[in-house]
Order: C-alpha cells, then structure tokens, then sequence
C-alpha cells in the first residue's frame, strides 16, 4: 500500500525548482565541481585564466553552450540512435560554440579577438559532453537545462579564481585595473604566474583548500 | 533487429540512422548558414573599422567613441606601392597581405597609409605601413607608423589571430606598443630594424633599435623582428626615396 502511494507521489511532475532540482545548480559549485572534483575542463582552464575578462566571458561561453546543448539533447534523448548518439551529442555541441562564436564576433569583437581559439576548443571541453552523457540522456529538459547551468557556474567559479590570483600575482591587476599601482606599491609581476605552470599550481592550492575544508578522503 | 523483450526497436535500425543524421545535419547546417548570413554585416562592419582604427591609432590617440570613419577620410590617403617604391594603380582594399606575402619580396604589391597634416594636406606627416608574418600558431599582421623623417617610429601596432592569450597575444596591448615608440629603424644609411629582446623587465631607452620583451613569448616576439625586417626591407626603397626628399626639403 505504502509502496503505492510513494509512487503516486513520484509521478506528479516536479517543481522546476524543487529541492533536488536546486541541487543541480549548487552541487557542481563545490562537492560535484567539474574542474577540481571531476578534474574535467583542466585544459582551458590553464589556457584562458591568465586575465580575469577573457576567463569571464569563457566562463559565460561555456555556460550557455552546456546548458543549451544539454536541453536540447535532452528534448531529443528519446529519439537519438543509440549507435550514433557521440556523434549527434557532438553536432548539437558544435551547433552551438559556432552560434556563440558567431554572436561574439558580431557584438563584442575585441573580447571575441582575445578568446580567439579557445571558443572553438569548447567543443573539446569534457565538461560539456560529459554532462550529456552522464545527464541530458537519461533526464528531463527542465533538470537537464539546470544541470547544465550548474556546471558551467561550476567551471566558471574556479575559472575566475584563478584568474583571480594569476592576474593579481602575475600582472598586479584585476579585470585590467592595475591594484598595486593604485595603491601605490611598485609591483613587479610574477613571470611564472602567466605561464600554464601558474595555474597548475594555483588549481592544486584550490582542490587542497576545497578537500580539505570538505573533509575529503581518497578512497583505494 | 529486436530488442529483449522482443518489439521490434526503430531506433535501431539502419535506415532509420541514416535518415536521422541527414535530418539532424540539413537542420544544423540551415541553423548556422542563417546565422552566418544574419550576423555578416555586422561583422564585417567590425573588421572594416578595426582595420581603420588600428591605421589611426599608429598615429594619433584615439578617444572613446571617437568618428574614427571621418577623421580616417579626412587625413589618410591610401596609395599601393610596388617594391621599387613606386606607386601603382590600385587600391589597398584590392590587396591582400596574406597573399602578398606568398611572393617573392620583389614582387609583392605593398599598400602604405600616408597621414596628411591637417592644416596643409600636401604634406606627409607620417606613413604607416602594414605589415605581415607568422608569430607562434598562426599569422600575425601590424602597422607601422613613421615619422616624417622617415626614420623614427611614431607608433606601431599588432594584431595577431591565435596568439596565446595573455603571453604571445600581449602584442596587441598598448604596453607592448607603447615600447616602440621614438626607436629608430636606420643605422648610418642601412635598415637594421628594431628586434624584441629576449626576456622582460630590461631597460632599453638609450638603444634605438632594441625594445623590451614579452616574458613567456619568446617565440612570438620572433615573429614580430622577422615580420618588421622582412617588410623594412620591402618598404626600403619607397622609404630612402622619401628620406632623401624630406632631407633635402629640410635643408
């Protein structure tokens, strides 16, 4: 009898933004982190943060090609060819970088100009088809759309303190202000800060911090 | 083709795959050529007046929100030349430095921006040069502006298509270009150029002919000396022409 009931309850559809669904969004923002928990995304994350605008607007790139290629995917899921389901989740992938590569080239050229390659390179991030995979396929739009936004939040979050601390330490500026300056201190930038070996190590500082306040365990 | 339970599965079936990524790519493809075709205008609006904006500012501080469309009109005349220095019936728009850059030094055709002071436009303040190389992953472009001695740079300007962002793609800052500024391009009667040192952080202001480096970007500022001894030397002769006529005009 109990049985029932519970499954009567299940079937009502649920609240775009019930509890569970609200878990879609914070959970990739610290214990389902794509970058420094499923360590997904690495690559342009050393790529793109050395200055706080480019990793900002790689960040809201990323965001809305996760999310929309998620919900599409997931209006599609019941119809996709299970043979050829990578290639059809790459071509809504593609869909989309090349939409947002085109809108930022037609609206805001310069910061278009200094992403250059990396936002075609989005359709190489893992964060966005691991997402379809393991999400967008076996769930609803409305989920899948959220799904999608807490990753790419997700991603972005780290992004952006990296970017943080390699523009601080390594230009003394942030989002292009020079703080050292304005504060009057004579700051000679950290050269190692800009290279890709800055950002391993800031990332590594990251996940330490993240274990360590989340109180995680390695298992074997 | 059946599943477990045994109803025949659609989604299985070859045709049905078939049909379903012709859909999907006929469907894609529209969706993109639409969008391609919608944005062009705009884009290339952007591509046009970045081409401007980046002649004018070899030369002149452009403001925020400046008419860089008619200031571009009233001081600059565009002229193409060939190596000999003379100057030839076309118009910059026609070339294509990337192309031009496939030839021979002798034969390339070479478009030069010629500033026109704004009280008297026969005169040549300055002369920007556009010019054309590989940096670290793909092809870089500038201009140069000269002073009307034809010697000292007034200002140049890079930009680049997949430089590193934040190390080789620093060339674009104001920073970068600023270190150019006042260097000169002639020893004695010969163009030697000005060659991006290795490393960052030096003190070159006394040497006319070396500027600050890129740390990190090493390779990108090698691209940057071999693209402006390269088109130093195509310019050369349109250049000592000018020299020569200005020294003489001075005397």
């Amino acid at each position: 009898m109990s049985t029932e009931v519970a499954e009567v309850v299940e079937k009502k559809s649920e609240p775009l933004f019930s509890k569970k669904n609200r878990k879609l969004i914070t959970n990739p923002l610290d214990i389902d982190n794509p970058v420094t928990v499923q360590v997904l995304g690495i690559c342009s994350a050393l790529a793109v943060t050395t200055q706080m605008k480019p990793a900002f607007v790689m960040a809201i790139a990323l965001t809305v090609v996760t999310a929309s290629s998620n919900f599409i995917i997931s209006i599609m899921r019941n119809s996709i060819p299970g043979r050829i389901r990578i290639i059809v989740q790459l071509a809504v992938v593609s869909l989309w970088v090349i939409m947002v590569d085109q809108l930022l080239k037609a609206y805001v050229y310069d910061v278009w100009k200094q992403l250059s390659v990396f936002i075609g390179l989005i359709i190489t991030n893992c964060i966005v088809m691991g997402r379809l995979e393991a999400y967008a396929m076996g769930n609803k739009p409305g989920p899948s759309l959220l799904d999608g936004l807490g990753n790419g939040f997700g991603y972005g979050l780290i992004l952006l303190i990296v970017a943080f601390f390699r523009e601080l330490l390594g230009g003394g500026s942030i989002f292009g202000f020079k703080v050292f300056e304005a504060m009057g201190l004579n700051y000679t930038g950290n050269g190692l800060m800009l290279l890709p070996a800055g950002a391993c190590v800031i990332v590594g500082v990251v996940i330490w911090v993240q274990r360590s306040i989340n109180g995680y365990r390695e298992s074997h | 083709m059946q599943t477990k339970n045994g109803d025949y599965n659609v989604r299985q079936s070859n045709l049905y795959i078939i049909l379903y990524a012709i859909g999907l790519t006929v469907v894609c493809a529209g969706l993109l050529a639409f969008a391609s075709q919608a944005l062009k205008p705009r884009q290339d609006a952007n591509v046009e007046l970045e081409r401007k904006a980046n002649i004018l500012s070899t030369v002149i501080t452009l403001e925020e929100g400046a008419d860089i469309e008619k200031i571009y009109n009233e001081r600059i005349r565009e002229i193409v030349i060939d190596f000999n220095g003379n100057v030839v019936d076309k118009k910059p728009t026609d070339i294509n430095l990337g192309f031009e850059y496939k030839k021979d030094p002798k034969d390339r055709l070479l478009p030069v921006f010629e500033v026109r002071s704004a009280s008297d436009p026969d005169k040549i303040e300055n002369a920007v040069l556009p010019v054309f190389g590989f940096g670290l992953w793909n092809t870089i472009a500038g201009n140069v502006a000269l002073e009307s001695d034809f010697n000292t740079i007034k200002g140049v300007n890079y930009s680049h298509v997949g430089e590193t962002p934040g190390l080789g793609a620093r060339i674009v800052s104001s920073e970068i270009q600023d270190r150019y500024k006042g260097k000169q391009i002639f020893e004695g009667d010969n163009i030697v150029s000005v060659d991006m040192q290795k490393g960052e952080g030096m003190d070159y202001s006394k040497d006319a002919h070396k500027v600050d480096g890129m740390s990190g970007a090493t390779l990108t500022a090698k691209g940057v000396n071999n693209m402006l001894r390269e088109y130093f030397r195509c310019y050369e002769n349109y250049i000592k022409k000018n020299r020569t006529s200005n020294q003489q005009a001075s005397l």
